[in-house]
Parts: C-alpha cells; sequence; structure tokens
C-alpha cells in the first residue's frame, strides 16, 4: 500500500496508478477460487440453472478481470463506456437471436412433422 | 522524432528515454499515452463484438440441440480446461504485474515478469495441442468429418455410451474448433506481442515515464484470459 500512494503521488505520473502487489495477488486467487467454484457447481445437477450459475461466476470473473487487472476501477470512465457499451451490444446480439430461434423453433418442428406424416 | 534525435545529438546529451518516443503529431506524453489507452480499448470493444458472433451460434445450437452438447461435452476433459484456466489467470497476474514494473521502473522484475507471461503463453498452446491431437487422432473433426474411433467412445461414462452417435456431433465439435482456434490464434498472436515486448525492455525502453507498449499489450492479454473465462464452462462443464 505505501508503494503504492509513492507511486501514484509521483511527479508527472498524472493518470498513472500503479497497482499494489495484495490487489493482483487478491485478484488472481479470487479468480482461481472462482475456477473451482464453477467447475464444483458443475457437478451438482441444478437443471436449466446450471448454465445460469456458471455464466453468473463467468461474469463476475470477467468483472473481476476488468476492475483489477485491467485497472478499469482507477481509469477515465470513458475506457469504461466503451468496454460497457460493446458488451451491452454483444449481449443484445446473443439474446435476441437466442430467444427468436427458441420462439420459432416449436412451430418449425410442427411444420417438420407435418411433412413427414404427408410423404410415408 | 528524427529532429528531436539530431537535436538532442548536437548537444552532446542524450534525450530522456519517454521524450524519444513521443510522436511528432502529439503535443505530449500525457496526451500519446491517453490516446493510445482510448485506441486500444475500442480494439478490445472491437474484439468483444468479434467474438459474440460465434457466441451467437454457440447459444442458438445449444438453445435448439440441447441434448446433443450434453452428450459431446464428454469428449472433453475438464481437467485440460481447469489446468488451462489456471495456466492464464497465473499469466494474468504476471502481465499485470509486468505493468507495475514498468510504471515502477523495475527493469529486472519487468523482464521476469514478460518472460513468465510468455511461458505461460506457450504452456497454455501446449495444453491445448494435446487436446486437438487426441481429438483429431480419434476422429474427432469438425462437421461431416467427425467419426469417433471406438477407442474414443468406450471412455465416454455408461450413459453416454448407451447412446447412438448423435449424427450432427460435428457441428458441435465446429463450434468448439472455431471458437478455442480463434482464441487460439489470440494467444499466439499474444505471444508474438510479449516477443515484442521482451526485446524492448532488453534494449530499457521502458520506465516510469513510458510504458504504453507494455500496459496495452496486457490489457489485450487480460481481454484473452476473459474470453476464455466464458469458453471453459461454456464447453467443458455443460
Amino acid at each position: 500500500m505505501n508503494e503504492n500512494s509513492a507511486g501514484a503521488a509521483a511527479p508527472g505520473s498524472h493518470g498513472t496508478h500503479v497497482m499494489p502487489p495484495s490487489v493482483l495477488i487478491g485478484t488472481a486467487a479470487a479468480l482461481l477460487a472462482l475456477t473451482a467454484v464453477t467447475v464444483t457447481s458443475s457437478r451438482i445437477d441444478l437443471g436449466e440453472w446450471n448454465v445460469i450459475v456458471a455464466l453468473a461466476i463467468a461474469c463476475t470473473k470477467a468483472a473481476l478481470v476488468a476492475l483489477f487487472f485491467m485497472h478499469l476501477k482507477y481509469e477515465n470512465r470513458f475506457q469504461l463506456v466503451v468496454l460497457v457499451s460493446a458488451v451491452v451490444f454483444a449481449v443484445l446480439f446473443v439474446a435476441f437471436v437466442v430467444f427468436d430461434t427458441t420462439q420459432y423453433q416449436p412451430s418449425i418442428r410442427a411444420a417438420e412433422r407435418q411433412v413427414q406424416a404427408k410423404s410415408p | 522524432m528524427s529532429e528531436r534525435a539530431t537535436s538532442g545529438a548536437s548537444t552532446g546529451e542524450a534525450l530522456p528515454a519517454p521524450a524519444r518516443f513521443l510522436a511528432h503529431h502529439f503535443s505530449s506524453m500525457e496526451a500519446q499515452s491517453e490516446t493510445s489507452k482510448l485506441g486500444i480499448w475500442l480494439f478490445l470493444g472491437s474484439e468483444v463484438l468479434f467474438f459474440s458472433g460465434l457466441f451467437t451460434a454457440y447459444g442458438v445450437y445449444r438453445a435448439n440441440h440441447y441434448a446433443l452438447f450434453r452428450y459431446a461435452h464428454h469428449f472433453l476433459d475438464w481437467k485440460m480446461g481447469a489446468l488451462n484456466t489456471v495456466v492464464l489467470v497465473t499469466s494474468s497476474l504476471s502481465a499485470a504485474w509486468s505493468v507495475r514494473c514498468a510504471q515502477l521502473g523495475q527493469r529486472r522484475a519487468l523482464n521476469l515478469t514478460l518472460v513468465l507471461t510468455l511461458l505461460l503463453a506457450g504452456t497454455f498452446l501446449v495444453v491445448k495441442y494435446f487436446e486437438y491431437s487426441h481429438k483429431l487422432h480419434n476422429g474427432i473433426a469438425w462437421g461431416a468429418a467427425c467419426h469417433p474411433s471406438e477407442h474414443i467412445l468406450a471412455t465416454l461414462p455408461p450413459a453416454a455410451r448407451a447412446q447412438p452417435v448423435p449424427s450432427d456431433l460435428g457441428t458441435f465439435f465446429s463450434i468448439y474448433y472455431l471458437m478455442t482456434g480463434l482464441h487460439g490464434i489470440h494467444v499466439l498472436v499474444g505471444m508474438g506481442l510479449y516477443v515484442w515486448l521482451l526485446r524492448r525492455a532488453g534494449r530499457g525502453d521502458f520506465g516510469p515515464g513510458y510504458y504504453v507498449p507494455v500496459d496495452s499489450v496486457a490489457l489485450y492479454w487480460h481481454l484473452v484470459d476473459m474470453i476464455w473465462i466464458f469458453l471453459f464452462p461454456l464447453f467443458y462443464l455443460i
């Protein structure tokens, strides 16, 4: 922590934030612990919830990487806006396409069954 | 830059390291590093969108063929995936540490962390190579070329062995090879960038006044780690 404040206060280093070792090691330890949690949770059958739990853990890990390893927490807000808007559009893309395909799947299956019934 | 270099040489005094790297179209080192930072973040945003197409393919196929995904993930060894997760997280730690070393002007530690990051990236690809070659030797390829061998089918858990091999198994592996392959190419590019950083660090280019390249490459490397954080549970832990 001492080194951190010394680094931040160094002359001519406006906007520089030196990550203290404790934060770096803490982030890595949290990431490894969450990896163990995600492996363990995948062995418990939660049905539909398995993928939701896995994605929630993955998002938490990604947030830890972004905030501390990529020091987004200490950056100009604009960098955060760039990343968050890219992620929002990526999520919209995946979600809308998946909703769309699942919406029409039952009627596609029904039509396929009809075609099969007609051609013996 | 050449103008500055010659003026420095004519007065007989060497310019301080940071000023040597100030491009002529920037007013100050600070303006230059802020611009680089925004540039790299915009690039990372485009990388997220680049991968989103493949994640959509995954989502659509999984939503419609969940049973296939349950069946196919038995061919992937979660221990290999978990090992690679540990390798990448450690390399990310090392990359973040290298930025700290550059900011504090610790040249020996900078070299050490850069080498460590490079070695761990190489380890990731070696593990991936063993995974790919094991699959390809056993007929697990992409698309219509996917014909699992008797040998690999015998290693499946009993419940999966009782099922017939799904006809669209190759489609799952097309998605698998595309997503992990594109990620692997990113790892390879990252290794190239770390070799470049090592050469420059060896010349003594980096220090408290100039560390943008170390920071930018580390940011890219963290994004590569982040993508793997999603690929690991989505493929290995269905």
